[in-house]
């Protein structure tokens, strides 16, 4: 099967107004204005096959929702080549639209003082749904969600994490083929975003939809993401398995112990990262995990110990602060 | 074409639901609202009683009239505004409509629609009202009335499409208060709000012809309380169209445009 998002040396640049402080600099940009080129994308290349769900990371300004933006439509590339589902997105053709979806974390699309119910029904009217496939997939959608009654209050009495299911529902009624999700978790409590995890992961698995989500919380990525896609300054740094990613940048594992003796000297072992009652948390060099798990077992009384692979938050940060120092 | 007539009952829906929401709110906001034709009533009805019973043909009685129309036309003539454009760009809601398969201005135009019918239920009582202290005077016909009902509609439509192509100018700039209130102000005296426009100077009323504006209000008001001629009826229907066209070509014209300078700058 043929990739349905194929992107090629795509780059999209902005040119703003730049000038120095002060009244001199001011006055001067009315006559001779600067200006400066923001490479927000810039040349990137990659392409998802279809029910993929792909992870797309980066530290905010790396380029993550303007290229969102250009997959679904909103922005004009500079540079380069789009195609989702065989479709130019800048077209925005109707019919293109009607297979894609853009949920951002904070924008609403809900009528704000009526309950979600009826904002359904304009998305029904909006997308042309015929009524029994639209309550069928709206009553589904509402169960998975476990939203309840919760679909008859008005919008303005739900709390966020409620009000942002109901925008996903909302989002999804139309069975788009592609989501892309851009922090959809966002602001959320852990019950909160794993609810929606799950919701996007059976979403994925009925439908065979493909998705590109961008999420600071690693935990979405972790539970969703075979693949991600990390993005740096609006260059691709990493494309490939997210296993590979943590081999690839992590050159530590991670020791917990607990120990009787909760004073025992430990910096020779690796890098003494937490000590709290006890419980001692160790980085360790990779290569050397056997010989200190060893050594440690043999030099103290430990009641516990595992070894854990460096967080995925930790090794995209080593990723970025690996290339901000070349 | 079914699927635009099934959004548009459904979305005028959803806004006479979320209006009703307002009810309170909505009515303070009309009573408010009368406080200008009640002053332009006053001033104007002093003045044809001073000048012997009459002002360009028109009485107390007719004044009242004209007035008390005019509460509904004004009501009818609020659409999406341009400072709503440029809201809707600063907090990216545009985004959110571009991504639906439909232009963003049916949305406008449905959901101001369904506001009308509430708009409308509100306006009887205060009609009523205005009408005991007033004492208008009123000679209307099948027609008249029919040829008022297409008007008032027809006057939405022009003033969405006008609003709407002064409010993309915030794709360009957002600095743009300045020509919205120089907008309104041309609006205000070539429309016939602020005056019946036999009122005005003859270069005043022929310049008006050439502009939308007085169709927008003018005319509506005089085709309940007016004497105009079958064949006037119907040619400021037509000239509605016309300008309903103009303003709807205008519109596509620029929002090409318009969108191509979102997709280049994002919003």
């Amino acid at each position: 099967m043929p990739p349905v998002i194929t992107i090629s040396q795509l780059a999209k640049h902005y040119q703003v107004p730049e000038r120095e402080g002060g009244m001199k600099a001011a006055l001067t940009s009315l006559f001779n204005r600067k200006y400066k080129t923001i490479k927000a994308v810039d040349n990137i290349t990659f392409n998802i096959e279809p029910g993929e769900v792909v992870g797309f990371l980066g530290p905010n300004g790396a380029g993550k929702t303007t290229t969102l933006k250009m997959l679904s439509g909103l922005l004009h590339p500079t540079s380069g080549e789009v195609r989702v589902l065989g479709y130019e997105p800048r077209h925005r053709s109707h019919d293109y639209l009607r297979q894609i979806t853009l949920v951002m974390g904070n924008r609403n699309q809900l009528t704000w003082d009526l309950p979600a119910l009826d904002s359904f029904d304009l998305q029904r009217a909006v997308y042309g749904i015929p009524a029994d496939d639209f309550k069928r997939t709206r009553d589904d959608f509402i169960e998975l969600l476990e939203l309840g009654d919760l679909v008859k209050k008005p919008v303005r009495n739900l709390s966020l994490g409620e009000r942002m299911k109901m925008e996903i529902v909302a989002a999804l009624l139309h069975k788009p083929k592609i989501l892309f999700l851009d922090e959809p978790t966002l602001g959320l409590d852990v019950t909160m975003q794993r609810r929606i995890r799950t919701f996007i992961a059976e979403y994925n698995r009925r439908y065979n939809a493909t998705v590109l989500l961008t999420s600071h919380y690693m935990a979405d990525v972790e539970a969703l993401c075979k693949r991600v896609i990390v993005i740096h300054h609006g260059h691709i740094l990493f494309d490939g398995d997210l296993s590979s990613l943590v081999n690839q940048f992590s050159s530590y594992k991670t020791l917990s112990l607990s120990l009787q003796n909760s004073n025992a000297p430990l910096e020779k072992y690796g890098e003494v990262v937490s000590r709290e009652d006890g419980k001692v948390t160790l980085r360790i060099p990779k290569a050397r995990t056997s010989e200190v798990t060893a050594r440690l077992l043999s030099d103290f009384q430990v009641d516990d110990l595992t070894v854990e692979d460096t967080p995925v938050d930790d090794v995209i940060d080593q990723v970025f602060s690996q290339k901000e120092a070349t | 074409m079914r699927r635009y007539i099934d959004y548009y009952l459904t979305s005028m829906k959803v806004s006479i639901l979320s209006q009703i929401q307002y009810r309170v709110a909505n009515y303070f906001y009309m009573i408010g609202m009368i406080a200008e034709p009640v002053i332009y009533l006053v001033v104007w009805s002093t003045i044809a009683q001073q000048q012997g019973g009459s002002v360009g043909g028109y009485t107390p009685g007719t004044f009242a009239a004209y007035y008390i129309v005019w509460t509904l036309v004004r009501n009818m003539n609020i659409v999406f505004t341009p400072f709503g454009w440029e809201w809707r760009i600063r907090e990216g809601m545009l985004s959110m409509e571009l991504m639906r398969p439909m232009h963003p201005i049916h949305s406008d135009i449905a959901y101001f629609a369904g506001w009308k019918f509430v708009v409308i239920l509100l306006w009887l009582p205060l009609a009523a009202f205005l009408s005991w202290v007033f004492k208008p005077t009123f000679d209307v016909n099948l027609m008249e009335v029919v040829v008022f009902f297409l008007a008032i509609w027809g006057a939405y439509l022009i003033r969405t499409m006008l609003l709407s192509l002064l409010g993309m100018i915030t794709f360009w700039t957002t600095r743009v208060s300045a020509i919205f209130e120089l907008y309104f102000g041309l609006e205000l005296i070539l429309s016939g709000r602020l005056v019946p426009m036999t009122l005005m100077p003859q270069w005043v009323q022929d310049l008006s012809n050439y502009l939308p504006f007085k169709w927008t209000f003018y005319f509506p008001i005089e085709a309940l309380v007016g004497s105009l001629t079958l064949q006037e009826l119907w040619t400021g229907v037509g000239m509605q169209v016309l300008w309903i066209v103009i303003g709807a070509s205008l519109l596509n014209l620029v929002w090409r445009a318009a969108i191509r300078q979102f997709s280049a700058v994002g919003g």
